[in-house]
């Protein structure tokens, strides 16, 4: 419709438009879809180069020498890391949004005044180390989940959407003699399913993805998550050797390092590009409620 | 007088035991956030004291005694080190490089976007181009080595132009653009979905009065859209020079090797270094100050410059 608007130079426009939204698109995808026919490919062909559209002497020896590995412990370790501290951002993050969405709420000045102040001042890497230390938290799990156990911006988007529940509702259900805590959990929560999800999102993405804390808290190998396999076969040390010992057996050039590279790195995706397409519009959604707030 | 200072006092004293009853259940659920804020947000804020201490780890960050020097001891030390200033100059320069080049970019895609008619392609290209977003720095890093090392993708193409291969990894001219460039293709599409929210709520009527007045397209964008989403840009560019010293540390800890490291150590990568791996606890605190000083400075100048310019301020 708009096309016919402007004559030769608009249609111009538009072919450019078009042509470029589509190029950007190939940007985005191509580098993954180059690591996917990498890491299919056999490692010999993979080194004489040129790979660049169709994968080439197809094999799977790559992956199953990484199976060998220990990639199902850095997994296991991922994933408990995630649920855990997916489940601790939620249930905190409501506990501190509700008692601020309260308008009635005695303390809320209080309250809100410490929490803002959060979102500009911190303490810096290195004070937040000795204190994770001082507490005995190190080489354990909750140096991962309970010193970001809540993000205050997400927080804050979460306390938005309790503020948009009537208040006449949550004073009926006072008279019916319920106290706030059953209010939340009955209540308050059910009605904000859908901000909700969208955290959810937010919050077990950052944990699947983070690879600093791990690095700055564990020093157990047996601790470490995916994310830090990766960056170690990156940095190039510990998986090599192992790897090579596990695919020495077999076609000893069918699986080298760049595949293992590539291989771990489709792994290491994979969930967030396949749940990606479906939750993707929850995604915006949460940053447009962020958003309306400044 | 005093009689009634008492009191107020006492009535004061009555109100604040009786809204403490009243909202007994606020203040119980709100016991867990507080406790969780005093701990892992303002204990490790007074840890920043840390900076004129001299730090002993059997007393703790409290109970440390203050450094020598009237606690200036090691603020002097970093001040004195000639590599700080290295870092400090490393980091304003990526910084500002960083912003320049990509502040824009997500606004300039926002108004092509805005441009699509078809709305199905729009959304495919908003899904597409917001995926690289939720990659990890580590599979960031991990593809752009594996892409642009000696034998990768970049190198043969240049190679078979008959050109010689270029060292992207290790050249330290080569840090800083592949550093942006990166950040750029993480970024641009997820920072549109502001802009584009800001630009469907743009009046249609004003496009409608300047198509009337005889504007075309591009007219219409230079004088209609631009200040209409002007405000957002404004607010998001404070925000982004208050991060402008946060650099993501992150990745540049990955892509870091000995050879660029005169161009990509920045401040958050020496207090990693000095603080984590030596243990140098009070100077790499220290180091860290300066860079919150430097941040806290960005962001009050330029609230006060767009306060005075165009109104739209942040306080």
């Amino acid at each position: 419709m708009k096309i016919k608007e402007g004559g030769v130079s608009r249609t111009a426009f538009q072919i450019f438009n078009y042509t470029f939204l589509f190029l950007l698109m190939l940007v985005c995808l191509y580098p993954l879809y180059l690591q996917f026919i990498t890491s299919i490919s056999h490692g010999l062909e993979v080194m004489k180069g040129g790979i660049t559209l169709i994968p080439r002497n197809i094999t799977l020896q790559t992956y199953t020498t990484l199976v060998r590995g220990e990639l199902f412990m850095y997994m296991k370790n991922t994933v408990v890391y995630t649920v855990v501290g997916t489940l601790v951002n939620l249930l905190m993050s409501c506990l501190c949004a509700y008692p601020l969405a309260r308008r009635t709420f005695s303390g809320r000045k209080f309250f809100t005044a410490m929490v803002t102040v959060t979102l500009f001042f911190s303490g810096g890497m290195i004070p937040m180390y000795l204190t994770v230390r001082s507490f005995g938290m190190m080489d354990t799990m909750w140096a991962l989940i309970l010193p970001g156990a809540i993000s205050t911006y997400n927080m804050i988007i979460i306390r938005t959407a309790f503020q948009s529940i009537p208040e006449s509702l949550i004073e009926s259900a006072q008279l019916d003699g319920a106290n706030d805590l059953i209010v939340l959990f009955r209540i308050v929560i059910p009605l904000s399913k859908a901000t909700l999800a969208t955290m959810l999102l937010f919050y077990s993405v950052t944990h699947w993805n983070s690879y600093f804390d791990a690095m700055l808290y564990l020093n157990k190998k047996e601790l470490y998550p995916l994310q830090i396999m990766l960056r170690n076969m990156l940095i190039g040390g510990l998986f090599n050797e192992e790897t090579a010992i596990a695919g020495a057996s077999a076609d000893s050039f069918a699986v080298t390092d760049a595949t293992l590279r590539a291989a771990a790195i489709i792994v290491t995706t994979l969930p967030i590009l396949i749940v990606y397409p479906f939750v993707q519009r929850y995604f915006v959604k949460g940053v447009m409620i962020g958003s309306v707030k400044g | 007088m005093a009689q009634t200072a008492a009191a107020k006092k006492q009535s004061l004293k009555r109100r604040f035991v009786r809204a403490f009853q009243r909202d007994k259940w606020l203040y119980l659920i709100m016991l867990l956030p507080f406790v969780y804020y005093v701990l892992f947000c303002y204990y490790p804020m007074y840890g920043v004291t840390l900076a004129f201490k001299q730090y002993k780890p059997k007393l703790g960050i409290i109970g440390s005694p203050w450094a020598s020097n009237n606690g200036m001891k090691y603020v002097l030390q970093v001040v004195r080190d000639p590599y700080f200033w290295t870092v400090f100059r490393n980091t304003i320069i990526l910084n500002i490089e960083n912003l320049i080049i990509t502040f824009p970019a997500p606004i300039i895609l926002a108004l092509m976007l805005n441009e699509v008619a078809h709305a199905r392609y729009k959304r495919i290209v908003q899904t597409v181009t917001y995926l690289p977003h939720f990659l990890s720095t580590v599979v960031v890093v991990g593809m752009m080595n594996s892409m642009f090392n000696s034998s990768g993708i970049v190198n043969q193409i240049i190679a078979s132009m008959g050109m010689d291969k270029i060292n992207f990894l290790n050249d330290a001219q080569y840090f800083r653009p592949m550093y942006i460039g990166s950040n750029i293709w993480q970024s641009v599409g997820w920072d549109t979905i502001i802009f584009l929210s800001a630009l469907s709520g743009l009046d249609m009527q004003l496009y409608e009065a300047a198509k009337i007045d005889g504007a075309g397209r591009w007219k219409q964008t230079l004088h209609v859209t631009i200040p209409g989403i002007l405000p957002t840009i404004i607010i998001m560019l404070i925000l982004a020079m208050g991060r402008i010293m946060n650099v993501s540390y992150q990745k540049i800890l990955l892509m870091m090797t000995g050879t660029n490291q005169s161009v990509s150590d920045v401040i958050s990568t020496y207090v990693y270094r000095r603080g984590i791996t030596k243990a140098d606890f009070s100077y790499a605190t220290a180091v860290n100050l300066f860079q919150s000083l430097v941040s806290l400075l960005f962001v009050s100048v330029t609230n006060w410059i767009s306060r005075r310019t165009s109104e739209t301020s942040l306080w």
